[in-house]
């Protein structure tokens, strides 16, 4: 007898039950034809399987499938894909009140610490933005209404930040400050909540301006957000260079991180990305590590460097306009797939390669992306980066895989490619908030979210070639994890009475005295733990990056470079347990570590911790 | 179509649960084949909040929606009588929430616990089980048919999408939620959480002239040197 998995049997069970209710359906007098016409049959016959009409009986959001049926229709591939749009300085002298290191609640600032680093790294650069309400179309014309978001200066994704570390040894160069206006309105739509908080991820970054879930900005406030933008070690185990290169980070993004609410919040709009150059990784393929340049970020002709903001959304069926399911604690999925704010847009692009910045904000999806040529065949390309870091050198791959939070940068070579197409195709497969089922779809059959036509002009490319780079390290080396920890924790993600927990125990508040504390400028190795079948995490630590040092027990391996590389979200994935290693350094202050699948961390799968000069000895916080 | 077809699929279909969608779906494409202009309030009743009729631990008939939710801020979970679990540390705990909301209990705001076995927990049992727990008016243990109490559970979210997890109703118990209807501001959170942050989750979600209040309170504190 074939071997059926359990979970092929209860397959096997909801295919006959949907049967069934098809059969009731057309006995009830509805005609087939009636049912293709609803939507709620496919063309092969059977009820509609993944969401619509469905014998599954939950939906992704937790409620009958029936009640939560499909996005209305789209048509793909219409819109052109925006490039997002580089926010421009202000002039100090535009910022009034004048920022100071001392909180000023006395003209209305939510801030309640001194920045702590301000006299170290004044502030050489000024930025301003406010969280607004915005209307903005994602669909084709005429096929969805006029979304209402709530958006960086109004729009989501919002603005990208575009900085420069300062050169080794010139740390305080790199140094802005950015301020935050809430001007949210009082009524929210259906849903979101008006008072946020706004996480730089994954910054290093003063913990007070890092945006604590708990350090709320109420409507009509302001928060000034200091970013020194200043490599890891700059005021402790590289002080004389201004800071440890190994710890450069690239691709960053910001969004809401309010307590409880981040989920909504996000997924209404308030996310955005963030760039940081340096003096190797330039932004212009002539210098440094000449990856493709940047140029001003929208002529096609000069930009290369492209940030691609990635989620997915749904749709209520009666109103068109954009849904959250109120009650899910398991997470939510999407039937629309969005690339910087558009329902599966269009790119076109030249005949050269490309740098790729992969960011995926949720709320609770996993992607594996390929890149779908024709034919149905698979194109490889180089990946660069986990989680906005350089690798130590270009991984050629046929796919990445990342979760909520992590990022990507990946080189794609269309050189070769005049006058074809191609389609970043996600092929991880996902029915519900618990995560992806571990199985991945064959060329063709995933989800297709962006199309990509070389037919741009020819324009010269001076990019390096990842496959002529000779062996060894071509970035930065990764840092080294001889130092001893102080002290080794275990996080076991766990759930109990359908309630979320980290180690048995609730999130506790923003009250609460902190779950732990981790030494300033001390060394600790954690251990993450997942004993589910059903569920997977993304994992996501602040403040500072981690090295993985083993996968249930095995040196990282496989996929090489990439399961090595330095990363603030991990991949908890079904019974599995992980060892990281941490250094935190120069910074003192509160932060989260917390589940980032967003609907999970509402539910309270977060712990806050402080870092201070005395740490404690908790091994299971 | 006809509503002659119409009404023979809803008798055909009976309590099955797509029947409502399914028209409302077959209604919106036979009438306008573009989208209706329906408030968000009114969609998040529509999604959530079928007016079904409840029976409250004090014997009253109550509408869900019309009698419990509409123009109210509420908390509410699910409970059992005989539950050998969380469910009677949490009513404690929600208890002490009670005692710390004080009088805006049962004025505007509402308590309520719906039964996860709605045979077991009668008027009286419900009853007793308040009495024991000197739950105070304001929050009322209900109950109804089966059908409806399972029908209320998916739609407030109280699920598990694992078929076999989501038998066991414990898995039921651990989360509270909380809204205000008119202000379409809804959230969740564990239980067993110290009532004090309950409390303060629940204030966010506040009337607008308390949120003003608190905010104005809060920036005196700070400006005298608090804070966090």
């Amino acid at each position: 007898m074939a071997y059926i998995s359990k979970r092929n049997l209860r397959k096997e069970k909801e295919k006959q039950t949907a049967a069934d209710n098809r059969r009731e359906l057309i006995a009830a007098g509805f005609k087939r034809r009636d049912l293709l016409k609803m939507g709620l049959l496919t063309s092969a016959g059977m009820l509609i399987p993944k969401k619509g009409l469905s014998a599954r009986p939950l939906n992704t959001r937790g409620s009958f499938d029936d009640d939560e049926p499909n996005s209305p229709q789209t048509t793909p591939f219409q819109e052109l894909m925006p490039r997002l749009p580089v926010l421009p300085q202000v002039p100090l002298s535009s910022l009034n009140p004048q920022p100071t290191a001392a909180p000023q609640p006395q003209f209305g600032e939510a801030r309640t610490v001194a920045h702590q680093a301000f006299a170290d790294f004044p502030p050489q650069r000024y930025y301003e933005m406010s969280e607004r309400e915005g209307t903005v179309l994602m669909a084709p014309q005429g096929e969805l209404p006029p979304q209402t978001i709530w958006g960086f200066n109004g729009i989501t994704p919002g603005p990208l930040i575009v900085e420069r570390y300062g050169v080794l040894g010139r740390p305080q160069d790199g140094s802005i400050l950015l301020r935050l206006r809430n001007n949210l309105p009082l009524e929210n739509g259906g849903f979101g909540l008006p008072s946020v908080t706004e996480h730089l991820h994954n910054g290093h970054t003063p913990l007070e301006s890092d945006g604590f879930p708990c350090f709320f900005m109420e409507r009509g406030q302001f928060y000034d957000h200091h970013y020194p933008n200043v490599y890891a070690g700059v005021k402790s185990t590289h002080q004389a260079q201004g800071g440890d290169i190994r710890e450069a980070m690239h691709t960053l993004w910001y969004h809401d991180h309010r307590i409880d609410h981040t989920a909504e919040n996000t997924y209404k709009g308030l996310a955005g990305a963030y760039i940081l150059f340096n003096e190797f990784d330039t932004g212009n393929e002539n210098t440094g590590f000449k990856l493709p340049s940047f140029g001003d970020g929208q002529n096609p002709l000069t930009s290369f460097d492209i940030y691609m903001v990635i989620n997915d959304k749904v749709f209520d069926n009666q109103t068109g306009l954009l849904k959250f399911d109120l009650f899910n604690t398991d997470g939510i999925l999407g039937d629309k797939f969005l690339v910087n704010g558009k329902i599966q847009p269009v790119l076109h692009v030249s005949p050269r390669r490309y740098r790729f910045r992969w960011l995926n904000t949720g709320p609770s999806r996993f992607y594996q992306l390929f890149v779908l040529g024709p034919n149905n065949s698979t194109k490889s390309f180089w990946q660069i980066s986990t989680d906005g870091n350089l690798l130590e050198r270009p991984v050629q791959v046929n796919s990445s895989r990342f979760s909520v939070a992590e990022r990507v940068d990946v080189i794609v070579d269309f050189t070769n490619d005049a006058g074809k197409t191609f389609f970043l195709e996600n092929r991880l497969e996902q029915e519900d908030g618990r995560g992806p089922t571990g199985d991945v779809l064959g060329a063709g059959q995933g989800d297709k979210i962006l199309k990509i036509i070389v037919d741009g002009p020819v324009v010269p490319d001076n990019s390096v070639n990842p496959a002529t780079i000779p062996a060894g390290t071509y970035f930065y080396g990764f840092p080294d994890t001889n130092d001893a920890p102080r002290i080794t924790r275990t996080f076991r993600f766990e759930r109990g009475n359908g309630q979320w927990q980290v180690n048995g125990q609730l999130v506790g508040g923003c009250e609460a005295p902190p779950r732990f504390r981790i030494k300033r400028n001390s060394v600790e190795k954690w251990i993450f733990q997942n004993n589910s079948g059903g569920w997977q995490h993304p994992i996501h630590m602040h403040f500072e990056e981690f090295q993985t040092l083993s996968i249930n027990g095995n040196a990282p391996s496989g996929t090489g470079l990439i399961t090595r590389g330095r990363k603030d979200v991990f991949r908890l994935e079904h019974n599995m347990e992980a060892q990281v290693y941490f250094r935190f350094r120069d910074f003192v202050g509160r932060f989260p570590l917390h589940c980032h699948n967003v609907v999970h961390e509402d539910h309270a799968m977060m712990v806050l911790g402080l870092i201070d000069d005395v740490g404690d000895n908790k091994t299971q916080p | 179509m006809t509503d002659l077809k119409r009404r023979s699929l809803i008798a055909t279909l009976g309590a099955a649960p797509f029947a409502v969608p399914l028209l409302a779906h077959a209604q919106a494409l036979d009438a306008n084949p573009k989208f209706k202009q329906i408030p968000s309030r009114e969609r998040i009743r529509q999604r959530y909040f079928p007016n079904l009729e409840l029976t409250a631990h004090d014997g009253r008939k109550l509408k869900f929606y019309d009698d419990l939710i509409k123009d109210k801020i509420v908390i509410f979970n699910m409970f059992y009588a005989k539950c050998e679990g969380i469910c009677s540390p949490i009513t404690r705990n929600l208890v002490r929430l009670q005692n710390l909301l004080g009088n805006r209990v049962g004025k505007d705001i509402f308590m309520y616990s719906f039964t996860l076995k709605p045979k077991e927990d009668t008027v009286a049992a419900m009853k007793h089980y308040a009495h024991m727990h000197k739950v105070k008016p304001g929050w009322l243990f209900l109950t109804g048919s089966a059908n409806d109490m399972e029908t209320l559970r998916r739609k407030l979210g109280f699920v598990d999408p694992d078929p076999e997890v989501d038998k066991d109703l414990s898995n039921h118990i651990g989360v509270i939620k909380y809204g205000n209807e008119p202000m379409e501001r809804w959230g969740g959170c564990p239980g067993m959480q110290a009532p004090e942050w309950i409390a303060e989750t629940l204030s966010w979600v506040d009337w607008p002239e308390n949120l003003a209040k608190k905010k104005e309170n809060s920036a005196k504190a700070k400006a005298n040197g608090g804070g966090k």
